[in-house]
């Protein structure tokens, strides 16, 4: 199991050729309490970069995006009727989808989390 | 994702943000600080808006609104009717007939018909006293210093401004001064609370009962803190407060009203009463004929509730149609978001007075996605006044 971050706040759980992929704890924290989340429907694939999910905060909408080239293989569905999960637990029952990916080297050049750490001091 | 940057711009901007009385006391109690009509105001505190909104409603929240203007203005000839028909020559209130110790909700008009800003006035016996919005303040007070001159001295406060709201206001404000149980809302008075005397109204924006406490800056935080010690008052930020009277479905002036909405189409022709729409006080206010002709015709476009049928929340700016797709734009969202008491998407915006019935079903476009919204009825959530 490889634990990886991005800068755009997410983390990536890779387990083979699948990712767990939610928001980090700093990105729930500074979102605030999260009132609605919408997430890809299974079998999307997705580039690098594209929007795949979107989170809502009581002021503000924020895209999410995908970290890596992939194919969605399971959304956590917990989270859509529950958003308060994710501000609750980020990085383990709040995670929003797995994706299988098209590369199972992509990630490997993703943040660890000492680096992720240091990028939000 | 992106992460919204307001908390940096505290740091960047170029004008350094003021502060209120209580800002020391909003970083002790560790709150998330924006900027805020060129203010550091509290967004919210640890608890989070969803907590201090709940908590507002079930017990008391207290909000620092100390942003706000508090503008005095003092009849030069001693009289209050002089006063009452130098203001009445910029706002379409009744200010004649408004007694000593009430307080009424108005707003100053442009000579187009649009509003200027919104705002409460207290006949505070020998003198008015204005509450208005952060963001107009200096211009407010330059209209009212040009239109009142002759006789009034226009003088802004520089006090502090506590709103405490929610069913336990009461309870919690009479344990520090026990005469504010025998107000009624819209009431105004002077109590002494912790040695300090004060003016208390009995108002506020979030449809709850409560105080809004003007009182001198260097007693704020005591003050504040001597009501946060009771169990049942929790400090709440500015989210809150927004979430707060959406719900209640009261207009924030820059989002629901402004330069180019006339009160009618506002929905504020409750605001406008007889004595300034017949009879010898007629009008006089600026804008006058545009605005009273339309209350008289009825107004194009209404200001409406609007409860979207998804989860999806629908927020400011958001188009609406009368369609599921294609069509263009009848109207827009001004205010949108979650109603955490209502626990469901809630907004409100302007459509043509023919889409405005309650039940009406209408479409906005989210992430460019047709999503239904119902014409629903203000408020979301029911007033708590204290009326007698």
């Amino acid at each position: 199991m490889l634990l990886r971050f991005t800068e755009d706040h997410e983390w990536l759980k890779i387990d083979g050729e699948v990712a767990t992929v939610g928001i980090t704890a700093y990105a729930a924290e500074q979102l605030g309490d999260l009132v609605f989340v919408q997430l890809p429907e299974i079998g999307t694939t997705l580039d690098k970069g594209q929007e795949v999910a979107v989170v809502e905060s009581v002021k503000a909408a924020s895209d999410v995006y995908a970290p890596v080239a992939g194919e969605v293989v399971a959304i956590n569905e917990e989270i859509v009727n529950d958003p308060s999960i994710v501000n609750a637990n980020p990085e383990s029952s709040g995670w929003f989808y797995k994706l299988k990916l098209a590369d199972v080297k992509s990630a490997e050049g993703l943040m660890d989390e000492a680096a992720y750490k240091e990028l939000i001091g | 994702m992106s992460i919204d940057a307001k908390t940096s711009d505290a740091k960047t901007s170029a004008t350094p943000l003021q502060r209120t009385p209580l800002h020391a006391l909003h970083l002790a109690l560790d709150a998330r600080m924006a900027p805020f009509a060129g203010y550091d105001m509290p967004l919210n505190y640890p608890t989070g808006v969803l907590k201090e909104h709940r908590h507002t409603r079930a017990a008391a929240g207290l909000f620092d609104v100390s942003h706000m203007g508090q503008i005095i203005l003092r009849p030069k000839s001693g009289g209050m009717a002089d006063a009452a028909r130098a203001i009445e020559r910029l706002v379409p209130a009744d200010i004649l007939g408004l007694a000593p110790g009430r307080q009424r909700y108005t707003f100053l008009t442009n000579d187009s018909g649009g509003i200027l800003d919104d705002l409460m006035v207290s006949n505070r016996s020998d003198h008015y006293l204005l509450v208005v919005n952060a963001a107009c303040k200096a211009q407010d007070l330059a209209l009212l210093q040009d239109g009142l001159e002759r006789d009034c001295n226009v003088e802004q406060l520089d006090r502090a401004l506590i709103a405490l709201q929610g069913p336990k206001a009461e309870s919690a404000l009479a344990r520090l001064s026990p005469d504010c149980a025998g107000m009624q809302f819209m009431d105004v008075r002077e109590l002494t609370i912790l040695g300090t005397e004060c003016v208390v109204a009995r108002s506020g924006y979030t449809g709850e009962d409560g105080f809004e406490i003007s009182l001198p800056a260097d007693v704020a935080r005591e003050i504040a803190e001597g009501l946060l010690e009771n169990p049942d008052v929790a400090p709440a930020g500015l989210a809150a407060r927004d979430t707060l009277r959406l719900e209640a479905g009261l207009c924030l002036y820059g989002a629901d009203i402004d330069t180019a909405t006339a009160p009618a189409m506002a929905g504020l022709s409750w605001a406008i009463p007889a004595a300034r729409r017949q009879g010898p006080r007629t009008g006089g206010f600026p804008g006058a004929r545009i605005i009273l002709e339309e209350l008289d015709r009825g107004a194009a476009s209404r200001r409406v509730a609007l409860a979207p049928e998804t989860r999806t929340p629908v927020r400011a700016g958001a188009p609406l149609f009368a369609e599921e797709s294609g069509g263009t734009p009848l109207g827009h969202v001004t205010s949108g978001g979650f109603g955490p008491s209502v626990d469901r998407p809630i907004a409100m915006g302007y459509v043509p007075t023919a889409l405005s019935a309650p039940g009406t079903v209408l479409f906005a476009e989210v992430r460019g996605r047709r999503l239904p919204v119902a014409v629903a009825t203000f408020p979301f959530v029911e007033h708590q006044y204290k009326r007698a």
